[in-house]
């Protein structure tokens, strides 16, 4: 089970990706303890210096979390074939206790890391790196949650064993089961489809707001996050289901197929991106009345109100599409 | 857009550079590529062959029926057929009767079938590809074709000899290449299996999703059978072919070992005139940052040349030679080969796989040499 | 213009070679004048053309350019100040070898994401003041002595620069390009550049384009000179 190239890959990728985070986090410590600006000793410059290559290893971190978090999902998929009574990576992710954590987590690293990266950014365009020791202090506090994610994924991939009968979508996003997930999804479809517009136009107004006039911010962030959950949520529970033309399939993951024209992708690409942003906004928001900050600070967090509202916006636009042009009416239903 | 221009002015920097320097760059693109072409061949392969056993799988009965005697394949009673007919579900029931013989002039095992088609022709069999060869590899080098007759030694010592009347098509070599089909009578004068019984029975079923419903109830009415899905033949495939691939991607650890020590190294070993030129950009203006873009851009290049042209040869080894290096591993042992011309199957997935497997490992491998040289004192060269 | 307090400089501090290059340094440099530095190998020259350059960061001390203080500047701020202020020349020219001279005078200007258009108008036009169009498109490995430090020239200025710094410039010329060289910087000072030139030529540092002559010895100041102060 272990020989199969995905998950080679996958643990690889990860080992190498945890490895040089921790390496970070030591330089950030060092850096936290020895941080001078106003120095002009060598040791300030070589601390200097090292601040480019963790940003460096942080980008490509953040990119490799986007990648892997996609092959992970095509990964299970594909194993699926492996595992009686699964037949998408719905099944594969439960074939053992390990599975949705791992996947949990790997949602959760890829918002951290691109939190983290919006902090870096912020940070660099000041004159005098007044973010260094918080964005440090970030760096350390995000490095266990990617250990963990190494760690639950290796568990999850090392612990596959093709004999286990597990379920396949049909079972686990169904009304039928005794399960959270189950509940979510047994909601009467008008109300998830109203939470769902109701979250996105109060992020759409806030993001407006905020954009316009600058103010609201933290609320605008927070919302942000709401409505990413709202979002994943009203996927499982009617979104995917115009798309499969099936109002019994609920899966999440099947949509990444290619027989619905891969569109899971840019609407999981989109839902990130606009919390990533909004998610940003907050994180940056406690330092806006740092002197250096004052005048860099309010454009990036408007450029990235810009991006959170158009990435949801887009998310609608294709799920709109998808229901708009379906052909399945769920009226009766 | 100012950002777009820099990046261009930057790259193009780089590849002049790069050019330049090609001596150098050249023997690591060229390693580069032939760690990924080794890696893609054993992917495409892998993958190629897991579709084509589905394919062909495809068309194979959904519930085999065997019977076991002390652990190994016995024969099947004909008896059974009838309480297993009346299962729910269950649409028919075909009794099958085939086995491996061993032919002593080649040295091959061939499997031995009885096809309805020939019901009423005794003498006459129909080979696989495989089966044409028995004789090629002696120093008669003779190929058997149609109206050739091949011996068959049978179970008290004398001799059959049947009638070659079909050639099986290549197509379908990957399953047929050892197959002799034959009537059930001489099928019973070589074997000796007695009238009533059959070498297992194939099952039709109504509704997949009662295939282990039925087989459950099967091994209940005959504890001495096993019935087999063929959904569970699908993922032993599967299964074995990935574990395979995978053995064969750890194997070349080595390997690839080596190239990452070797990238480490050439991007580790700036020579006197990579340091220059970089401490002459940083003296006339160029930041810390600009030179990571460079080098970025600079792995970017050589990383995208060797993954194409790799996946490329790798492309043409599998599909357009048939896998000359890595056939005999990966198919397993046996006399008779049968000929691996596989239809091209490759999916964005096994791209993606491979870049994890190599452009990443490259990439980790050049971070830290990248930020070393970039982070060159700007007075270095007014120093020297 | 540029105003130095206390400046310092240390290589490997702690350590068993700890160097001091620059101690105590105090300094101001005027704008729209040229200045001369003098001293032998070893007086912290280069050191101290590298921190008023904005090259190099002062181990200890206060730098203050066009009235903005840039001590504790990071690096990416430092560089753009300096890619945009300043202008420099080396002793051994620094060309980069393999490709045109065109390309090398416009490659400071790269990172500023100008249109390659009107980036290589401006470097034709650099070259065409001084009189090398036609070398444009040469190797540099080709040109004479003279041409390459024409090529250094145009390359210090393609950002156009307010503070030229040239290190020994003369150090590889014979008497005849030294002269053309001193005349090549009068006209860019009568064009209101600031000059700031290291050398132990007496063609560069008696030369009339010189208002101030600085002299170091042993990484401080021994003779500060002031402006008009030249015999």
């Amino acid at each position: 089970m272990t020989f199969h190239p995905g998950i080679l890959a996958l643990l690889l990728g990860s080992v190498l990706t945890a490895s040089m985070l921790c390496c970070c986090a030591y330089e950030g410590a060092r850096i936290i303890r020895n941080w001078d600006i106003r120095s002009g000793s060598e040791l300030q410059l070589e601390l200097e210096r090292r601040t480019y290559l963790i940003s460096m290893v942080m980008s490509y971190a953040l990119g490799f979390e986007l990648l892997s978090l996609f092959l992970f999902i095509y990964t299970a998929d594909s194993l699926s074939s492996l595992f009686v009574g699964a037949m998408c990576a719905a099944g594969s992710l439960k074939v053992n206790g390990f599975g949705y954590p791992a996947l949990m987590l790997k949602i959760t690293d890829f918002l951290l890391a691109g939190v983290w990266l919006i902090v870096n950014f912020t940070d660099n365009k000041a004159s005098d790196y007044p973010l260094i020791k918080t964005k440090y202090g970030l760096l350390i506090l995000i490095t266990p949650f990617l250990v963990a994610e190494t760690l639950v994924q290796g568990a999850y991939l090392l612990g596959l064993k093709p004999d286990i009968i597990t379920s396949c979508c049909g079972t686990i996003f169904t009304t039928d089961a005794n399960t959270i997930l189950s509940g979510l999804i047994g909601l009467p479809r008008a109300l998830s489809q109203t939470a769902c517009y109701f979250s996105m136009a109060v992020t759409f107004l806030l993001g407006l707001v905020f954009y316009l006039k600058g103010k609201g911010g933290y609320f605008f962030s927070i919302s942000t996050l709401i409505s990413f959950l709202i979002a994943i949520v009203a996927l499982i529970s009617f979104i995917s289901v115009y798309f499969y033309e099936l109002p019994t399939h609920h899966c999440p993951f099947c949509i990444l197929h290619p027989e619905y024209g891969y569109v899971g992708y840019p609407l999981y690409i989109t839902l990130l991106a606009g919390a990533v942003s909004g998610l940003g906004i907050g994180a940056i928001m406690p330092f806006r009345n740092i002197n250096s900050l004052a005048e860099v600070l309010p454009p990036i967090q408007r450029r990235l109100a810009l991006i959170s509202i158009l990435s949801y916006a887009a998310f609608m636009l294709i799920s709109g599409y998808g229901i708009v042009f379906s052909h399945l009416s769920l009226a009766a239903y | 857009m100012s950002a777009i221009e820099k990046q261009r002015h930057i790259i193009d920097f780089m590849l002049a550079s790069l050019w330049r320097r090609k001596g150098k760059n050249l023997s690591l693109v060229v390693v580069y590529t032939f760690v990924i072409f080794l890696l893609a061949s054993v992917m495409f392969f892998a993958h190629a062959i897991k579709k084509e056993a589905a394919l062909i799988l495809r068309d194979a009965p959904e519930i085999m029926v065997q019977r076991l005697v002390a652990g190994r394949q016995g024969f099947i009673p004909e008896s059974y057929i009838d309480s297993i007919q009346r299962i729910k579900g269950v649409q028919s029931v075909t009794p099958r009767l085939w086995g491996y013989y061993y032919d002593g002039q080649s040295g091959a095992n061939y499997t031995l079938m009885v096809n309805a088609d020939l019901k009423d022709r005794p003498g006459e069999i129909i080979i696989g590809k495989g089966v044409t060869l028995r004789r090629a590899t002696t120093e008669d080098k003779i190929i058997t074709r149609k109206n050739d007759s091949i011996p068959f030694k049978t179970y008290d010592g004398s001799y059959l000899m049947l009638q070659v009347k079909g050639v099986l098509p290549a197509a379908s070599e990957l399953v047929t290449s050892d197959l002799v089909l034959v009537s059930e009578q001489d099928f019973r004068k070589i074997f000796s299996v007695s009238k009533d019984h059959a070498t297992d029975l194939v099952l039709e079923v109504r509704n997949d999703k009662e295939l282990s419903t039925i087989a459950a109830k099967i091994t209940q009415l005959y504890p001495d059978t096993r019935p087999i899905l063929r959904n569970e033949i699908l993922r032993t495939y599967d299964a074995v072919f990935d574990w395979r691939a995978g053995v064969i991607i750890v194997i070349l650890a080595g390997a690839f070992f080596a190239f990452i020590i070797l990238a480490w190294d050439k991007a580790t070993g700036l020579n006197a005139e990579e340091k220059r030129e970089i401490g002459i950009l940083k003296a006339i203006g160029w930041e810390t940052s600009d030179i990571l873009l460079m080098k970025f851009w600079e792995g970017a290049a050589v990383s995208l040349s060797a993954f194409l042209m790799g996946i490329l040869s790798a492309y043409l080894h599998i599909f357009f030679t048939a896998s000359a290096l890595f056939a005999p591993v990966l198919k397993g042992w046996s006399v008779l080969y049968p000929d691996f011309k596989l239809t091209p199957f490759i999916s964005a997935y096994e791209i993606a796989i491979l870049f994890f497997l190599t452009v990443i490992p490259y990439t980790v491998a050049t971070i830290v040499p990248s930020w070393r040289s970039a982070t060159i004192d700007p007075d270095s060269v007014m120093r020297t | 213009m540029i105003q130095l307090q206390h400046i310092r400089k240390v290589f490997n501090a702690g350590k068993s070679n700890e160097f001091v290059a620059i101690e105590g340094v105090n300094l101001s440099i005027d704008s729209r004048k040229a200045t001369a530095l003098k001293g032998p190998s070893g007086s912290g020259k280069t050191t101290l053309l590298s921190i008023l350059g904005c090259m190099a960061r002062p181990t200890s001390g206060r730098i203050t350019l066009k009235e903005r203080e840039i001590t504790s500047l990071p690096e990416r701020f430092l560089t753009d100040i300096r890619r945009k202020t300043f202008g420099f020349m080396f002793q051994q020219f620094h060309l980069i070898k393999g490709i045109t001279a065109l390309e090398n005078v416009m490659i400071p200007a790269y990172p500023n994401g100008e249109k390659h258009a009107a980036l290589k108008k401006r470097a034709i036009d650099l070259l065409d003041r001084l009189n090398l169009s036609h070398k444009a498109f040469a190797k540099v490995e080709w040109l004479s002595g003279g041409e390459a430090q024409r090529i250094a020239i145009a390359r210090a200025l393609i950002n156009d620069p307010a503070i030229i710094i040239a290190d020994e410039p003369t150090a590889h010329l014979d008497t005849h390009l030294s002269r053309e060289f001193m005349e090549i910087m009068r006209r860019l000072k009568e064009q209101g550049k600031t000059l700031l030139i290291a050398s132990h030529d007496p063609l560069v540092y008696e030369s009339d384009v010189i208002d101030r002559i600085i002299d170091m010895r042993d990484g401080k100041i021994v003779f500060p000179g002031a402006a008009g102060d030249v015999p």
